[in-house]
């Protein structure tokens, strides 16, 4: 049950100033800092903080080190109100760490918050509760492991220690130590006696009810309040443990009861939201009620577990901590993972979420649905303590966080189930562990999870294929805390986001070195766009930043109508040009010296770099021979494997591969007969001979004119490299792209990289994947083969159920990810995901994640549109509102009411699915052009979903009046924070200032009657006739309004791999144009606006 | 003669099932398997249409009829690949949308065809030596 709000760090920060090894050899302790400020803890958006080093003592206490507990110090102290520390001075001077205080806070408070029950009865109890619970951690061996239990758990205290029962004694109890009914046996009578009530009279009843759910809903809220008082007071009148079974039985009635009174709390919910919501009387009735109460009894009836359970499963994780105090003398009972108690329960977090969730929205009534903040991923219904260990949504994501538990059921929800994967994201922490043996299931090579169950402790059961398996002798040691008999508390166990070292069984050949080659286009085209001279530039900048060691490898290749080498042979005096005019059997000029070693032939390089840019000015080629210099490059690299890096400016004409323009510009506007498919295979034969040999290519398209993007990008596509596109670069003509172009070369040169990878993704027995998006080559069912990774490419699998998922009260996913790192380890990074699974439809509604759905929806439409045409792609988007809209009226909604009904979690679903049909990939009857469409297609299949749901539906912020007000905090800065508005023309007014982020692009938009200070101190200029019609940049000034605006458009910058251009804009602006194609909500010359678009729905929908 | 040519067609189709079953199971990859399969469409589609076309000169027109639709539909696949792809079978689609499952179940529909037609061959020719 609600476990006060746990710790919420699910992956703290295990690192930290003299932390010690946790692993059998040496120890990996990976902090990476990378460009992405929001760390590892979900839960508390850019509040992770490093371990301050106050904090660090209790570690190094020797065999104390407890692993997630103690870091949540930081965290905690983070939520937790001032005030609630108040309670407990005399914790203080018992505690190795200020964290204790926080423990038995909430014992203090919660109750006090509750129905007068509880606080009578909980009053009395933390006076006489706490003295006892303290004296016991003076004698506890393990006095660090501590905090995290009596934080996360204060029933961990009791439930753990025998000498914590005392303060139960207070009620006249007299728990033998061992049996911990403290924490399980449920119904006291005061608190029983009100839930009886509310069964026979539920309007009122719902009052006291309702207070128990809101705690539990944002999952830090002060935390604690949701769980305890439920438990607590029954604590106090539970008698000697046999009465367990009688109290077994008055929960399970309790059940009941509660689950007639928080239907009743849901109706009156609804009302609430009528009174304030301006609905009409249509939109409150409770959905669902037999679902709602099964779900709702499994919630409140978890006390009754059985009551072997109890001995050894303190509720959840927080219990595991609590099964150090447990067993402090060293005895090795077994402690079962938070797993086990799952089965049996349905968090309070799930519970208020379910009813939020379940009210139905009417679309064409409720006109502001977009939420003023990011949206946030909905949580899985999951007790708290396996959801804290989830996998972050970031990182891997499920389009229905309620898995349907038939193929049926999901064919009649109409929604696509599918994962969005983001594995290799640069992470600030990741715990690594270094182990000879990586225990895997035997049977489906599963990695250990935090998601398995321990039958004992010698065995533990696979959660995805159900093998027991043995725990291997050396798992039995916990690194962590230097314990023997703790395999349930390794790393491993503990982190469902963990990289392994990979011993040698991992590897088919020695690691490769990372090998970096560079093709540039010479030709006269390309000469003429200047590219040169800024690649070349910033190269030389990044030489030393390149990712690698003493083993990287470099060389060049460029290319006109023949191809010319560069040997940079140690000893020569300047780089050596070899040119190869057989361009229809390339062979390498020479075998060696054309890759050099980068550190060792450094001069050489650099000299290279910097005349290469003047070598060619003369030249008057005007020929490309790009498919003769890709297999040139392919046979260079192919006995090493590694990266190749194309630059590219025009259709290439001569030799293998040449392509012709299939671009008929009068047809843009036609949705037809437009060229989405490649017209060759030969890029794709190219691409999976790469692949093949562990080579990436990755192009650089710089291009004015049509250069069959469609044929070329295969060529990424499928050896895992990625796109980038410049439509019409020039040096002079086009100096944004200019900056774009250094800037997002800076990031992809500097980046991480993963050579030689592999990625498999494993499900649960009965669910299957069936299709798969992204660039890379599936070498087998469930093989993709990545030559290399980056850590800004997003995945996405279509799964469906092939076997019913009946007895099965989660699944879980894991996606093991086996790389080479650019120091040449082999290592595996492993993302677990444990999902709930639902036999009812409501309940599948309920879970839906929109974004994600939009994700996986627009990766299925750029396949369609290939495979058939665009405007089937069109439709079947606009299908998949209507069908999962209509279904959910028929199936779901008991009383058919007018007007569009959507579930609560779907409510933005047609208007993501409008800005998809409006988006550049997707839309007809405009002036795109076919490149810039195909790569849209190929960012959709190739960004992970955050970038994507941006480059879809912008955000929009007013930027003219921002404050300081709920502003973030990094370093320093102080970032506002201005709440997102819907992308309408009718919420833009004349005297703003209006900011549009489209993930790619910027605009800043400034209207007429823009307030002079905002001219004058951000803009720099005197008025607004004087600003500049081309402006794309902020001139920094010394003025309080210009540092926000400039902090909060670099901050918007920085949390993206890519480089968005700023375009400032006036009513007269030629550009105006592209900002209000971006108003999704409008109507466009084209395209329906969003109102029309759901009349159009609910036209279809009542049919 | 129509023996003869089936007794080519025949071991094609057991071929195919199997390497498809191979893939299916992870034996072989992706790659190999199609590039396999691929080098036997032209030969197959071929060897289809001169049965075929044979039956029709030999005015057999029952046994014409049925392998019409048959040869038609190789031969439509067969014009039908996208511009793109590697042939019939490409592996970077194979695993995609349950392709090979659609695979495997033309496969097997085939050769329950063909030996429909085999042993119908084998019956005709019978009758035809003993007339003789």
């Amino acid at each position: 049950m609600a476990q006060p709000a746990g710790p919420p760090a699910a992956y703290p920060g295990r690192s930290g100033a003299g932390q010690q090894p946790y692993s059998n050899g040496p120890v990996q302790n990976q902090l990476m800092h990378l460009s992405d400020g929001q760390g590892y803890s979900p839960l508390v958006p850019g509040s992770y903080s490093h371990q301050p080093p106050a904090k660090v003592p209790p570690h190094q206490a020797p065999g104390q080190y407890n692993y997630s507990g103690s870091q949540n110090v930081s965290q905690l102290n983070n939520y937790q109100g001032p005030g609630q520390t108040l309670n407990r001075p005399p914790v203080a001077p018992f505690s190795p760490a200020p964290v204790q205080q926080a423990g038995p806070v909430p014992q203090g408070l919660l109750p006090a918050s509750h129905n007068s029950a509880a606080v009578s009865s909980a009053g009395s109890f933390p006076p006489g509760a706490s003295p006892p619970v303290l004296s016991h951690w003076q004698c506890s061996p393990a006095p660090a492991s501590q905090p995290a239990g009596s934080q996360t758990s204060p029933l961990a205290h009791a439930t753990g220690t025998g000498s914590a029962q005392p303060p139960s004694a207070l009620a006249g109890n007299t728990n033998p130590p061992g049996s911990y009914q403290y924490a399980a046996s449920p119904g006291g009578p005061p608190l029983q006696n009100s839930y009886m009530k509310p069964g026979s009279a539920p309007p009122p009843v719902a009052q006291p009810l309702t207070p128990l759910h809101p705690p539990a809903r944002p999952p830090l809220g002060p935390p604690p309040v949701g769980g305890p008082p439920l438990i607590r007071p029954s604590t106090l009148i539970a008698g000697p443990p046999n009465t367990q079974s009688l109290l077994n039985s008055a929960v399970n009635r309790e059940g009941d009861a509660t689950s007639a009174a928080s239907d009743g709390s849901v109706v009156q919910n609804s009302y609430d939201a009528i009174e304030g919501g301006g609905l009409t009387a249509t939109s409150h009735h409770s959905p669902a009620p037999p679902n709602l109460k099964m779900n709702r009894n499994v919630g409140y009836a978890y006390p009754t577990l059985p009551p072997g359970y109890q001995n050894t499963s303190p509720p959840g994780a927080p219990g595991m901590q609590a099964s150090a105090l447990q067993y402090p003398d060293g005895s090795k009972h077994f402690h079962q993972p938070a797993l086990g108690t799952n089965h049996l329960t349905a968090s309070m977090g799930g519970l208020s979420l379910q009813q939020e969730g379940l009210r139905p929205v009417n679309l064409l009534q409720e006109r502001n649905i977009l939420p003023t903040t990011v949206l946030k991923a909905p949580v899985p219904n999951l007790h708290e303590d396996i959801q804290k260990l989830n996998c972050n949504p970031e990182l891997f994501r499920c389009t229905l966080t309620n898995i349907p538990q038939t193929q049926a059921l999901l064919n009649k929800a109409k929604l696509p189930l599918g994962l969005l994967l983001h594995p290799f994201k640069d992470l600030s922490q990741l715990p690594v562990v270094t182990s000879s043996t990586i225990v895997r299931c035997r049977s489906c090579r599963t990695y250990i999870n935090p998601f398995v169950s321990f039958l004992d402790q010698r065995r533990w059961k696979c959660n995805l294929c159900y093998r027991v398996n043995d725990v291997p002798e050396e798992f039995m040691y916990n690194p962590v805390t230097r314990v023997y008999g703790e395999p349930h508390k390794r790393p491993e166990v503990q982190n469902a986001t963990i990289e392994f070292m990979a011993p040698s069984e991992y590897m088919l050949r020695p690691p490769q070195p990372p090998v970096y080659l560079f093709v540039f286009d010479v030709s006269h085209n390309a000469i003429e766009t200047g590219y040169l001279n800024t690649v070349c530039q910033t190269l030389l900048d990044n030489l030393d930043l390149l990712p690698g060691n003493t083993r990287t490898k470099i060389g060049f290749i460029t290319f006109d109508s023949t191809i010319h080498f560069y040997s940079l042979q140690e000893g020569l005096s300047q780089p050596q040009m070899l040119i190869v005019s057989d361009i229809e059997d390339v062979f390498i000029p020479m075998p060696e010296n054309l890759l050099v070693n980068l550190n060792e032939n450094k001069e050489l390089i650099q000299d290279l770099l910097r005349t290469l840019p003047q070598m060619f000015t003369k030249s008057l080629e005007t020929q490309s021979a790009l498919g003769p210099a890709l297999q040139a490059a392919f046979k260079l690299m192919s006995p090493t494997g590694g990266r190749i890096s194309v630059f590219q400016t025009q259709l290439p004409s001569v030799g293998m591969g040449a392509l012709k323009s299939r671009e008929e510009p009068n047809q843009r506007a036609t949705a037809k007969d437009i060229h989405l498919t490649p017209s060759t295979d030969f890029y794709k034969k190219l691409a999976l001979d790469c692949s093949g040999q562990q080579v990436a290519v990755d192009l650089f398209l710089l291009s004015g004119q049509y250069s069959d993007l469609a044929s070329l990008g295969c060529i990424s596509r499928y050896s895992a490299g990625s796109v980038y596109y410049y439509q019409s670069y020039h040096h002079k003509h086009n100096p944004v792209q200019v900056e774009k172009l250094q800037k997002e070369l800076k990031r992809y040169l500097t980046r991480k990289i993963g050579f030689e990878a592999v990625m498999r993704i494993r499900c649960t027995k009965g669910l299957s994947i069936h299709t798969f998006h992204g660039n890379f080559f599936v070498r087998s069912t469930d093989l993709l083969s990545l030559p290399n990774v980056n850590p800004d490419a997003g995945y996405a699998v279509q799964m469906s159920v092939e076997e019913s998922l009946t007895d099965m009260q989660v699944v879980s996913f894991q996606s093991a990810l086996l790389y080479t790192s650019s120091k040449g380890e082999r290592r595996i990074r492993v993302h677990t995901m444990c999902l709930p699974v639902v036999t009812t439809l409501s309940d599948v509604y309920l879970g839906a994640d929109v974004q994600a759905i939009t994700g996986l929806l627009a990766n299925m439409a750029v396949d369609r549109s290939v495979s058939a045409t665009l405007s089937d792609a069109r439709d079947a988007l606009v299908n998949a509102v209507i069908d999962s809209l209509s279904a959910y009226r028929s199936s779901v909604l008991s009383i058919q009411q007018p007007g569009l009904m959507a579930p609560y979690s779907l409510r933005l679903f047609p208007l993501y699915v409008l800005a998809l049909l409006k988006q550049k990939a997707f839309q007809t009857g405009t002036n795109a052009r076919l490149d810039e469409r195909i790569f849209t297609m190929c960012q959709v299949k190739n960004q992970p979903l955050v970038y994507l749901m941006l480059m879809t539906h912008p955000s929009l912020y007013r930027v003219d009046n921002l404050t300081d007000e709920g502003a973030l905090n990094i370093n320093d800065r102080t970032i506002p924070q201005p709440p997102i508005l819907q992308l309408s023309v009718e919420k833009l007014s004349r005297d703003g200032a209006y900011l549009m982020d489209a993930g790619s692009v910027m605009f800043l938009w400034i209207g007429k009657n823009c307030g002079q200070t905002f001219i004058s101190q951000v803009l720099g200029v005197p008025n607004y006739g004087s600003i500049p019609q081309n402006m794309t940049h902020l001139p920094e000034l010394e003025t309080a309004e210009s540092i926000r605006t400039i902090a909060f458009i670099s901050w918007l910058r920085e949390q993206r791999p890519f480089f968005p251009i700023l375009y400032i804009i006036k009513d007269d602006s030629p550009l105006k144009s592209s900002f209000l194609q971006n108003m999704i909500e409008d109507r466009t010359e084209s395209a329906l606006s969003y109102y029309e678009f759901l009349l159009h729905i609910q036209q279809q929908v009542n049919k | 003669f129509c023996i003869l040519s089936y007794c080519t067609i025949f071991p094609y189709l057991v071929f195919q099932i199997i390497t498809l079953s191979d893939l299916e199971c992870d034996y072989i990859n992706a790659r190999s398997c199609c590039s396999k399969l691929n080098k036997w469409v032209v030969p197959e589609v071929i060897g289809h249409a001169v049965v075929t076309v044979l039956m029709l000169i030999s005015l057999h027109w029952f046994i014409f009829l049925l392998n019409l639709p048959v040869a038609t539909w190789n031969i439509y696949r067969y014009i039908m690949v996208p511009s793109g792809n590697m042939g019939v079978f490409d592996p970077t689609e194979i695993h995609n949308r349950g392709q090979l499952k659609s695979h495997m179940k033309e496969a097997m529909i085939k050769l329950g065809f063909h030996l429909l037609c085999f042993f119908m061959y084998l019956y005709s020719m019978i009758l035809a030596l003993i007339n003789d």
